[in-house]
């Protein structure tokens, strides 16, 4: 079978703010760009961001890059890279007032400046007073920053592959990265897409969790694709549960409805984030709201006939605060819920949200991997950013206003680096090892296989367990018996994927095929994220051990590394910024 | 539960059927949406083809003909519904198998309209001032998503797809125009003059009944053509 071939400088797999934002530096400096994304671009899940991007700006609170982070930092309890966390907090204001240039309909305060509105684990001075940092349009940030990404990319020309479906990347006999092989959805005809660099921007992996606040589409598969290729995956125990999804069905209520002046209350009524966090209370940074949200319940005082969610009240704040500031919540609570949040509260339970941990890069969005001799390799060509990337700006927890920074922080010096790249290897490599191409076309064929005797083995039945696992075995509250069991599990789980079968061979837009290979990406990841959260045993950040309830900053201040096949591998934390003095860990309170 | 959904296999199928489809009513939960019932319909049988991604309609992808209504899947409460549940392809674009249509030119005349802020003067370092009144503006505009609900149920766009803009395509044409940041309102309308591309609007109102995100095309037209007569006198 011969592969029809397309060339291209960069390939840029993705298209959500990340990809596009790359894409837009790379395509004004005239480099030729192709992006692929499986959905059509503006379909990505950048479009669901709710609250808004965290910059300094000082439009509302006295407020600084340094204070930002400090904050981060601390919200990340000390696993963030302090050198990215730096680069990212002073970058920020430029990149926001970048956006509202280039058409983001920013919400507005009376002096015609950019709004910006409180958000979790936000404070002036280093732990002082809350601060209001984060740029919100609307309750729809995510919308207007996507949209307005693409429709500068339209205008720059950039070359789209829309409904094309990224398989495996391809490299040359050196182990350079020239590209990947993709499947077009519409026809099924497989394409090999050749660049001298490549940049994953492919999200994350919500739906590893039954619960979750994440498109379908998010099944982590670039995540997954950098390990089939042999990159470790970083961080990947440290999943993000958000203290308020909708009760009984994940949809994400932003942070910013606390921000706005919402709270929380148990089934006493008590507004109980006072005995958990005496000062930051409802905008103490996420793990801690989860973990006391989870605990309320656990302890017999939810709400409801069932005692098993919590409310968030809202309708102190007044039906203009709720209509101007959350138009889009407003609607969504009213058609997932029937209730007007203007006069009833919303019942809530957390829910998995991001996934912190992805492939490794430094701070131009360069791919890294562990050398023998501790110093760190860059995989040449390749490029990582976004939700799929661990910078790491996130450490073991995110706050809420800083991923929306982190994809456009990064993917425009990602663009930049490559853009250098790409001068200094203009003839660069261009033999694609045939080795390679064999193995991913073998993966492709995978689903090609028909079943010989009677599996009932379905994707639908094996997703569905391998969900359920997930919430079961690496929730909220972790422990040595859970997460054994849990990898037990999806071990298990791993092993009957291979008596899978598909009964659709059809070409033509397939999409049990496509089920089919995201499910493949979510197995890989399900392990990833188990082996890593069994073998820390301290509690950190969103990782939280039951039986190792401390953070212990000798032993496990380190970034896990998870290799496909299983073995793990520790790589020590940047505690040194760029130019100012470096955070050391103290105890984390708010 | 009984569904009637238009299936197309272009492989197998010489023309398209509409077939029966069931739900047990065990599956059925009161606050159920129909994307959750065409999933556990997929479930049944995995051949069965449609698009989705968020589930809370901010993405836009899953919009369907819903007895014989637009509408977006993921945010469509199926107990409302009358059995059996008939759902076909949005109405008037080339249908690719099932329940997924080829979305081209509703792009396309999305991307003619030059959806994108244009600004001559040089930029300042922080950002360009815009007042609450002057942001209120946009609000009702820049919300689509881009689902195609309303311009596949616009008699005009079924007529000429390839040349009226179509009433998503000019919401956001005056999305555009009504942004006091924008400095390319004269190109914008002389690109819109023209017996088809703005003026093929004949005030039908489809489009407004049945956008998913509550937006009103119509009115944005009859923006757009004021603005013009002004422009023109
Ligand atoms: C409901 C919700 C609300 C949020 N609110 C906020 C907020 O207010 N502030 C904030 O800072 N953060 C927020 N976040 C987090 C933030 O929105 C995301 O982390 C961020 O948008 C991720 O962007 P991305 O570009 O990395 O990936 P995405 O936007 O997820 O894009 C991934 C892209 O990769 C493509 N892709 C994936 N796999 C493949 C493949 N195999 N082949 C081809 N293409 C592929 C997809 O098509 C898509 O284009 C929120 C997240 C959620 C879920
Ligand atoms: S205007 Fe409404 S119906 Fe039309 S594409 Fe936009 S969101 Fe969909």
């Amino acid at each position: 079978m011969t592969i029809p071939v397309r060339k291209f400088d960069t390939l840029v797999i993705g298209a959500g703010g990340g990809g596009l934002r790359a894409a837009l530096q790379l395509a004004q400096a005239e480099a030729n760009v192709a992006v692929v994304s499986k959905v059509f671009p503006t379909r990505s899940h950048t479009v669901a961001a709710q609250g808004g991007m965290n910059a300094a700006l000082a439009n509302v609170s006295p407020d600084n890059w340094h204070w930002h982070m400090y904050d981060t930092v601390k919200g990340g309890d000390f696993l963030g890279d302090q050198d990215a966390i730096e680069y990212m907090c002073r970058a920020a204001p430029r990149l926001v007032v970048e956006l509202e240039h280039i058409g983001v309909p920013f919400s507005r305060l009376d002096n015609g400046k950019i709004y910006q509105r409180p958000f979790g684990g936000q404070s002036q001075n280093f732990g002082g007073e809350q601060a209001a940092r984060t740029c919100a349009a609307a309750d729809r940030t995510g919308h207007a920053i996507l949209h307005a990404l693409y429709q500068q990319n339209i205008r720059a020309k950039t070359h789209f592959f829309d409904e094309y479906f990224a398989i495996d990347l391809i490299r040359d006999n050196d182990g350079c990265i020239l590209g990947a092989l993709v499947l077009e959805i519409e026809t099924g005809e497989p394409l090999i897409i050749q660049a001298k660099t490549t940049l994953i921007a492919t999200g994350g992996a919500g739906q590893l969790f039954r619960t979750n606040t994440n498109a379908r589409i998010n099944t982590g598969d670039g995540m997954a694709m950098a390990l089939r290729a042999g990159i470790p995956l970083q961080d990947m125990e440290f999943f993000q549960f958000h203290p308020t999804g909708i009760a009984g069905k994940g949809m994400l209520i932003s942070e910013a409805v606390r921000g706005e002046g919402g709270y929380l209350v148990n089934g006493d009524g008590e507004r109980f984030m006072e005995r958990y966090a005496p000062n930051a209370r409802d905008l103490a940074s996420r793990d801690v709201v989860s973990r006391a949200v989870a605990t309320e319940i656990h302890e017999g005082r939810g709400c409801g006939p069932n005692k098993d969610y919590i409310l968030l009240k809202v309708d102190h704040l007044g039906a203009d605060v709720i209509r101007k500031r959350l138009p889009g919540i407003r609607d969504m609570v009213m058609t997932f819920l029937h209730i007007d949040p203007i006069n009833q509260p919303i019942p809530i339970f957390p829910t998995a949200h991001y996934t912190m941990g992805g492939i490794p890069t430094n701070r131009f969005g360069q791919v890294v991997v562990p050398q023998q001799q501790g110093a760190e390799d860059i995989v040449p060509g390749l490029y990582a950013v976004g939700e799929c990337a661990c910078v790491s700006v996130h450490g073991a927890n995110r706050l809420g206003g800083n991923s929306l920074l982190d994809i456009v922080v990064f993917g425009r010096a990602a663009g930049n680096h490559i853009i250098e790249y790409l001068k200094e290897n203009r003839y660069g490599r261009t033999v694609v090892a045939q080795h390679s191409i064999d193995t991913a076309l073998a993966h492709l064929a995978r689903w090609d296989q028909r079943s010989q005797g009677v599996s009932n083995e379905t994707v639908d039945g094996l997703r569905n367990e391998l969900k359920a696992v997930m919430d079961h075995y690496c929730g909220v509250f972790r422990t040595e018996d859970v997460l054994r069991t849990g990898l037990d599990k999806v071990l298990k789980i791993e092993q009957r994927l291979q008596n899978v079968y598909l009964k659709d061979h059809s070409k033509i837009f397939n999409t049990a095929r496509i089920e089919a290979f995201e499910l493949e990406n979510l197995v890989d990841l399900a392990l990833a994220t188990v082996a890593s959260a069994l073998a820390r045993k301290e509690s950190r950040g969103a990782h939280m051990r039951m039986d190792y309830p401390q953070r212990d900053d000798v032993k496990w201040l380190k970034h896990s590394l998870f290799f496909k096949g299983g073995q793990l591998d520790y790589k020590p934390v940047r505690m040194k910024p760029l130019t100012v003095e470096g955070f050391s860990p103290k105890p984390r309170v708010y | 539960m009984r569904f009637s959904i238009y299936r197309y296999n272009p492989e197998a199928d010489a023309a398209p059927t509409m077939q029966t489809m069931e739900l047990a009513d065990a599956d059925i939960t009161p606050d159920m949406m129909l994307l959750d019932a065409l999933r556990l319909l997929k479930a049944q049988d995995e051949s069965f083809t449609f698009r989705h991604s968020c589930g809370e309609g901010v993405c836009g992808s899953d919009a369907v003909n819903i007895n014989g209504r637009n509408g977006l899947a993921c945010i469509t409460p199926v107990v409302d519904l009358a059995q059996p549940i008939t759902i076909r392809p949005l109405p008037g674009m080339p249908v690719i198998r099932d329940l997924v249509v080829d979305l081209s030119q509703f792009y396309h005349q999305y991307r003619a309209i030059k959806p994108y802020l244009v600004v001559h003067d040089p930029e300042p370092e922080v950002e360009y001032l815009q007042t609450p009144q002057q942001r209120d503006k946009l609000d009702g505009l820049y919300e689509c998503v881009l689902c195609g609900c309303c311009s596949t149920a616009c008699p005009s766009f079924w007529w000429n797809p390839d040349k009226f803009r179509g009433p998503a395509a000019l919401l956001q044409a005056y999305r555009f125009i009504a942004d006091s940041r924008d400095q390319a309102t004269a190109e914008r309308l002389d690109a819109l003059e023209g017996p088809y591309r703005l003026f093929r609007c004949h005030t039908v109102m489809n489009c407004v009944d049945v956008c998913p995100k509550g937006l009103n095309p119509t009115k944005a037209i009859g923006q757009i053509k004021k603005i013009m007569l002004k422009h023109l006198i």
